[in-house]
């Protein structure tokens, strides 16, 4: 715990609420931008879902998020992160173990990966490329939003007209055919839409993946299509779609955050936990700690979800009755746990042959799309599915930094699992059931991995609420559905980062455009906070043209 | 003896086709009008179930003929009256609680029912009608071109963006946030009361192969709420001597316009020459020639089968092959000997639409079943008794029920004659619970899976909109990129059925459509110089 | 397609074609490159005298890689004529002829060769993988199609003594095969099947064994080879030879449609100079023809591909075309200097007018890395004629013996 400054009285220029990346991102940008900010953050560890913890002697634990491709480019280089010793590495492969023994197995060389897909599907290795083809101009076309603050629909002011404006003729600029394309993808689920491509179950199951994780919604629910464009608008290194681990783990680039933070100035205070923001006439004006200490600032920018800044930091007077029911409603869905474990060596898998790249990647055990909306017709029942999905990663086989020679840390994201279990609170006997699930599925393809588990860390969304204060273990501070993007994201009216007291700011991944480990909500907050002071954005790029 | 000559031939004589062939007719073009089957009316028509008894063998209710169909061809003046208007729809609970949403979408709530949530409700529906009301100019238009389409086009979607932007600033932002909703989370931020949630849920997701928590769920509801009953939007009819008068009525109209009306006469192909429909051949081999060739049939049924994919390019046989069009609905008609014995519900109540669905959650589950391939184990029913309304249906004293039944997958795992009989049971399981004893009165009975509706109507998938209503799939995406403006590649061919926009239901809107687009194209060309003039 | 056995295919993702053998042991310098999941020489010995042996003497690629359908069935005609943008009906059997085909909007999707061997049976041989397309297209016909890419060994033996070589390998009849003719031919490697065809604007043939006969076929021809100076050559010459010859290239020269992200690459046939293919009056509709005609009926190519010479000696690979030196108009999709015509030659993309009715006062700003240090210039360009080099033997039957 750090403690306090010894600046008992002063005023702060800023005050963030949340260490979390979206939070430090912001906290990086008005610091740069020549504001006096203090970083209040409840836990001992800044990071939020975005930490490496040591939570088994030797080993470090992504425990929250596990892998990086979303963090902009941006605001890697306007802040300076490899600097301050942010590394990602993409990884090599990933695998669909498949229950009669065979498997998918995916591979960054194309060749490779289209006689893989051939050895299911001939068709199908050959309408990968147009597959591909569609994706990416869908991304294309979203990218430059990124970095954008929504416009208001309703609002006839010359900004938002403007901008409005710019994303018409955005879209006027695509042929009829891709308009279509992104009427498709907003609207259709994933597996339909894979369905137009691929005849092959564990090929589409494989692609699906991207169109539930994080999500409270199956392959089969319309609107999963945009989830999965929301995971393929990354890059590492401008591989589009491509994925990587964060050298050290995703604490790493926190971290990186912090100290580019406290270079530039800022203060960060752990182990203060905020229990209210100030509001005087109407206007934020700092924070009180739980016990009492009040800090004063300026202005107050929250990372936290909308549940928890306005219905927990807040009292529902201070606010406008249809805001506080809008933001009751916002869908803020556990779907998704998290299985962390420490293993004592690699783990076998006698179906996959070992020269392959698979263990250093993404690995899954869900080989059928019916499979996976099965998992999820649990979770709409308010259990964990008897037969879950997961992610499962094991980073130390790229990363050096994260376990002790020969050991190894093992991740594994499990869809889905409910907030509440059949709507009472989970129980620890509870807890152990789900992580049965998980630990059974991968036993399963591995008969040595139960001998090699040394600790493991299991997490419903109880336990993430608990660490993280994601409302619902919700990886991304709120569903992904149309109802919650752009300019409805979180709350139509209120998509511009301010709160509707001011002085207050948004700037979680509650705004826009959303969760994964992206960094833009922070960013884009801060250029509103700038904008409302009228100081010019220092260090801040637009969005990189797409050529 | 000479041919007749005609100016264009209408292939299906459901009531798409036969409200093209009498707009057609109306426009002073001589038309010919194919059907199949021994008798017009195709999904809308009235048929014997058992001797004295007469049901509607797939579509009960009318809550979508656009009035301009009824007003253009005076389909009153064809014999069209209403038996019933404003249909009350009553949630049915096995408690003897039921509650009954009277006039049109739950104008009044009949029941006990908290006062709460009475204004919720009272909230919700009229957001929920305005909203609908935004979309319906929408049912009677040419869907724009997306891109290149023309002045014309920019100004239908100008008023599409015009009419969101009337609805005011809370509201248009309110509109945009849900339009892409499921009706759970819309019912779960305002609605408690199982019955009325179920009522509502039921009605956004009857036809589709969407749930209640299926985003996009919201729009099919606004598809049914932007149709209009007699003049009252989003209301329920039953028209006087059931469905298959509002097939006589545009039967009537047709004839009366000049249209000749063959039946027996199936459509075996579509002749093209020259990238041109110049007629069809019967499936007898008779030709038939015509410069116009308008079909109400299902669009890949029309192009692939009677054009055939050789005339079209890839692509668009690529879109047509994946519109997705499989069935959820089964239906059960039923003959009784005596009234229907519904528990906690009276002879006036009958005469209403009655929707068995416990809770929204039933629904969900009842539709998990079904993307697997399973039929649902409580299956949730749309009911009605039409010969409580209209008595001539059915022997003094006896009685029709005509029932919709979801879900039905089209195509069960594993697929057999043994499951099919096993949803009826079910289905009648259902309803014994809600009508204790009805089993003993049954007389006669007829069951359809979407199996066999695509058996019987050449409807693909059993679907009632010839294609899921999907946002993919609607509007300038109906039936698919391209052909959504009714016109197909090749020239003198159009669609006019419910495939295309806005879609089934008995509304007559796409045949109001694709003759608007037909009748424009005609115009300055030489074939319909001489026919714009003799309008009757 | 053979279906990969697990492993092989990434612990070696560039498999080998049945010759490799062959080239691997002539091999010097090791420079291979990846066609199509094949390991592909780049250069053999010497990219120069390779070059020389397609212009000079004989030279043997293998063209293994290439893609190829088999399209079999009652219906097989009528499906390659919806398919591609020839008419095939004029395609006898024993016939080769080069085509295109294209999307829904008339987007070339890829050009290649279309083999007839009976009224029945074709073969269709390109640069892309299209059999989502190919049997999406072949809904509605009696049609079978299947990749046959590894069942069928080819090589391409071209330059002025290739007709020599054959000759002398005892290909009995060889000199009465006339440009774009296929036969079958009895051989001491088994049956060859031989067409007069090839990408080097010379005088060549290809030949499609089975992969058991390919190393056999391959000695035969070295053998019979030896007194008429046969060469092994890599990719690098032939890319030389191809352009001289005036030759587009799927990937090279335009972008295939259905994999361009950028919507503006996509091109008509008209606009990549393969509008003499499209064949809108046969009787057959085919694949984008109702957007191909209207494109011709309004003149709304947006695009052209023209031919240049250009001044001075330095490739202009890469460059940008510009009008009056200043406006940018185009780009150059391939470039070399010409070793047989002694021209500086190059095909590139216009956009039009520019290249179509205005084509003077061209200028090619090309940057020419020397010692570390790009030095531009702007040099003039000249529109001329494809091919740039066209000599009679290519055509002559009987061939000569050069």
């Amino acid at each position: 715990m750090t403690p306090p400054p010894s600046s008992a009285g002063k005023t702060w220029d800023a005050i963030v609420v949340g260490a979390g990346h979206n939070g430090l991102v912001n906290a990086c940008y008005l610091a740069r931008a020549g504001l006096d900010v203090l970083v209040v953050e409840r836990n001992d560890w800044v990071g939020g879902a975005a930490t490496s913890r040591s939570l088994y002697p030797g080993f470090l634990y992504s425990n929250c998020s596990y892998v990086c491709s979303l963090l902009r480019p941006e605001i890697m280089r306007d802040l300076e992160l490899p600097k301050h010793g942010l590394q990602v590495v993409p990884y090599e492969g990933g695998v669909i173990l498949k229950q009669d023994g065979g498997y998918l197995g995916t591979f960054r060389d194309h060749d490779a990966h289209r006689r893989e897909i051939g050895r299911h599907s001939l068709r199908d290795a050959e309408a990968y490329d147009r597959y591909s083809a569609e994706v990416i101009r869908q991304c294309r076309f979203i990218r430059p939003f990124l970095l954008r603050t929504p416009p208001d629909p309703t609002s006839l002011k010359p900004r938002d007209v403007q901008e409005l404006l710019y994303l018409g003729r955005k879209f006027y600029d695509l042929t009829e055919t891709e308009m279509a394309d992104t009427v498709r993808f907003w609207t259709m689920s994933i597996a339909e839409f894979l369905d137009e491509f691929f005849e092959t179950d564990v090929v589409k199951a494989g692609f699906c993946i991207s169109g539930i994780i994080g999500t409270a919604l199956g392959p089969l629910s319309p609107g999963t299509a945009y989830v999965l464009l929301h995971h393929y608008m990354g890059d590492v290194d401008g591989a589009i779609g491509a994925w990587g681990f964060a050298r050290g783990g995703m604490g790493a680039i926190s971290e990186s955050l912090a100290s580019s933070f406290r270079a530039s100035g800022g203060t960060v205070r752990t182990g203060a936990s905020v229990d209210k923001v100030l509001v005087e006439n109407g206007r934020a004006t700092g924070v009180v700690l739980d016990g009492g200490e009040e800090i004063r600032g300026r202005l107050v920018v929250s990372n936290l979800d909308v549940k928890r800044t306005f219905l927990k930091l807040l009292e529902e007077p201070q606010l406008p009755a249809d805001f506080v029911k809008k933001v009751k409603n916002f869908k803020i869905r556990g779907s998704s746990g998290k299985v962390n474990i420490a293993l004592d060596g690699l783990p076998d898998f006698p179906a996959l042959p070992p020269s392959a790249p698979f263990l250093r990647g993404d690995m899954h055990f869900t080989d059928s799309v019916e499979r996976m909306e099965g998992a999820y017709d649990d979770w709409k029942a308010g259990r964990w599915s008897a037969d879950p999905f997961l992610d499962m990663m094991i980073p130390t086989t790229i990363d050096p930094t994260m376990a002790p020679p020969g050991k190894h840390f093992m991740s594994c994201f499990v869809q889905y699992c409910p907030p509440k279990v059949e709507g009472h609170d989970w129980t620890d006997a509870e807890r152990d059931g789900f992580a049965k699930t998980v630990v059974d599925q991968i036993a399963e393809y591995s008969p040595n991995f139960k001998d090699l588990i040394l600790h493991m860390e299991v997490r419903t969304p109880r336990e993430i609420e608990r660490e993280t204060g994601l409302t619902e273990g919700n990886i991304f501070q709120g569903e992904l559905t149309f109802d919650q993007l752009l300019f409805n994201r979180p709350v139509p009216g209120y998509a511009q980062y301010r709160a509707p007291i001011g002085g207050l700011y948004m700037c979680g991944s509650a705004t826009h455009p959303g969760g994964g480990v992206m960094g833009a909500p922070g960013r884009n907050a801060a250029a509103e906070v700038l904008r409302d002071l009228k100081k010019p954005a220092k260090d801040m790029s637009d969005a990189y043209p797409v050529l | 003896m000479p041919t007749p000559s005609f100016d264009a031939i209408v292939v299906g004589g459901g009531h798409n086709g036969l409200a093209a062939a009498a707009l057609l007719g109306k426009a002073g073009r001589r038309v010919l009008l194919l059907e199949a089957a021994d008798a017009v009316g195709g999904a809308a028509r009235t048929v014997d179930l058992a001797p004295g008894f007469r049901v509607p063998e797939i579509a009960h209710l009318a809550n979508r003929l656009h009035p301009e169909v009824v007003r253009r061809l005076d389909l009153k003046r064809h014999g069209l009256a209403f038996a019933a208007t404003n249909l009350a729809t009553t949630s049915l609970s096995v408690d003897g609680r039921p509650l009954t949403l009277a006039g049109a979408f739950g104008e009044r709530l009949e029941g006990d029912i908290a006062e709460a949530e009475r204004v919720a409700w009272a909230a919700l529906r009229g957001k929920l009608l305005r909203f609908s009301g935004v979309l319906a100019p929408f049912l009677s238009q040419v869907p724009p071109r997306l891109k290149n389409g023309g002045i014309a086009d920019m100004m239908t979607l100008g008023k599409l963006g015009l009419g969101i932007r009337r609805l005011g600033r809370d509201d248009m932002r309110e509109f945009l946030r849900m339009v892409l909703m499921n009706i759970a989370d819309v019912l779960d931020e305002e609605i408690t009361d199982d019955r009325l949630r179920a009522a509502v849920a039921f009605d956004a997701v009857l036809g589709t192969s969407l749930g209640p928590r299926s985003p996009n769920s919201l729009m099919t509801l606004f598809y049914r709420l932007a149709g209009q009953a007699n003049g009252v939007q989003a209301a329920t009819a039953l028209p006087r001597g059931g469905m298959g008068a509002v097939v006589a009525a545009l039967a009537s109209a047709a004839t009366a316009s000049g249209v000749v009306i063959r039946t027996g006469a199936g459509v075996a192909s579509i002749l093209v020459e020259d990238d041109r429909a110049t007629g069809v051949v019967l499936a007898s081999g008779e030709e038939i020639r015509a410069p116009l060739v308008a079909s109400a049939m299902n669009p890949a049924t029309t192009l692939l089968s009677l054009v055939g994919a050789r005339h079209l390019d890839t692509g668009l046989v690529r879109r047509l092959t994946h519109v997705r069009s499989k069935g959820t609905v089964a239906k059960l008609n039923l003959a009784l000997d005596g009234p229907p014995p519904f528990t906690g519900l009276g002879a006036e109540g009958l005469t209403g639409r009655l929707v068995t669905a416990p809770s929204l959650q039933a629904i969900e589950t009842a539709f998990d079943a079904a993307k697997y391939g399973r039929y649902s184990d409580e299956p949730a029913l749309e009911i009605t008794v039409p010969s409580a309304t209209d008595p001539a249906l059915a022997p003094a004293g006896q009685h029709v029920v005509s029932i919709n039944a979801i879900y039905a997958p089209f195509r069960l795992k594993p697929d057999s004659e043994a499951g099919r009989e096993a949803f009826e049971a079910r289905i009648l399981a259902v309803l014994e619970r809600h009508a204790p004893g009805i089993g003993s009165r049954i007389v006669a009975k007829d069951f359809l899976t979407p199996a066999d509706i695509e058996r019987r109507h050449r409807i693909p998938g059993g679907h009632w909109h010839h294609g899921e209503l999907s946002i993919d799939q609607m509007f300038m995406l109906r039936p698919v990129l391209g052909l959504a403006q009714y016109a197909t590649p090749l020239a003198g061919l159009y669609l006019c059925g419910a495939g295309s926009h806005p879609g089934g239901g008995v509304s007559g809107a796409p045949a109001l459509n694709a003759v608007s687009r037909i009748l424009a194209d005609g115009k300055g060309s030489s074939l319909f110089a001489a026919g714009g003039k003799s309008r009757r | 397609m053979r279906r990969a056995l697990p492993r092989e295919h990434f612990e070696k993702p560039l498999w080998h074609t049945p010759f490799h053998p062959r080239i691997a042991a002539l091999m010097t310098h090791e420079q291979w490159y990846g066609w199509g999941g094949y390991l592909s020489p780049q250069v053999i010995r010497d990219e120069e005298m390779e070059y020389f042996a397609i212009r000079n003497a004989a030279s043997l690629f293998d063209v293994s890689p290439m893609v190829k359908y088999r399209i079999a069935g009652p219906d097989a005609e009528a499906y390659c004529d919806r398919l591609t943008v020839r008419d095939v009906s004029k395609l006898k059997p024993g016939r080769v002829h080069y085509t295109a085909w294209c999307d829904d909007e008339g987007k070339v999707l890829d050009d290649g060769t279309l083999f007839r061997f009976s009224p029945t049976e074709f073969r269709l041989c390109c640069q892309e993988r299209h059999l989502p397309w190919l049997l999406d297209s072949a809904i509605g016909y009696d049609v079978e199609i299947a990749e046959v890419t590894e069942d069928i060994a080819a090589l391409s033996l071209q330059g002025p003594t290739s007709y020599a070589v054959l000759r002398d390998a005892g290909f009995a009849g060889i000199e009465t095969l006339k440009p774009f003719d296929i036969r079958a031919f009895e051989t001491a490697a088994g049956p060859v099947t031989v067409s007069r065809t090839g990408f080097t604007g010379d005088l060549g043939y290809e030949l499609f064994v089975p992969p058991d006969q390919a190393l056999a076929l391959w000695d035969l021809l070295w053998t019979a080879g030896q007194l008429h100076r046969i060469v092994a050559i890599g990719f690098a010459a032939l890319d030389l030879a191809r352009l001289e010859a005036g030759f587009i290239m799927a990937g090279s020269d335009f972008v295939p449609a259905e994999h361009a992200i950028r919507a503006d690459r996509r091109r008509s046939p008209y606009e990549i100079g393969l509008g003499w293919l499209v064949a809108l009056d046969k009787p057959r509709h085919f694949n984008g023809k109702r957007a191909l005609a209207a494109e011709k009926a309004k003149n709304a190519f947006r695009h052209c591909l023209v031919a240049l010479d250009i001044d001075g000696n330095v490739p202009a690979e890469h460059a940008l075309v510009y009008h009056r030196g200043k406006r940018e108009v185009g780009h150059i999709t391939a470039a070399a200097w010409s070793p047989t015509v002694k021209r500086n030659i190059a095909l590139a993309s216009m956009t039009r007018p520019y290249g179509d009715t205005v084509v003077n006062d061209l200028w090619v700003e090309i940057y020419a890395l020397r010692e570390l240090v790009y030095s531009k210039s702007l040099v003039r360009a000249r529109i001329v004629e494809r091919p740039f080099f066209n000599p009679k033997r290519r055509s002559a039957t009987p061939p000569g013996v050069f």
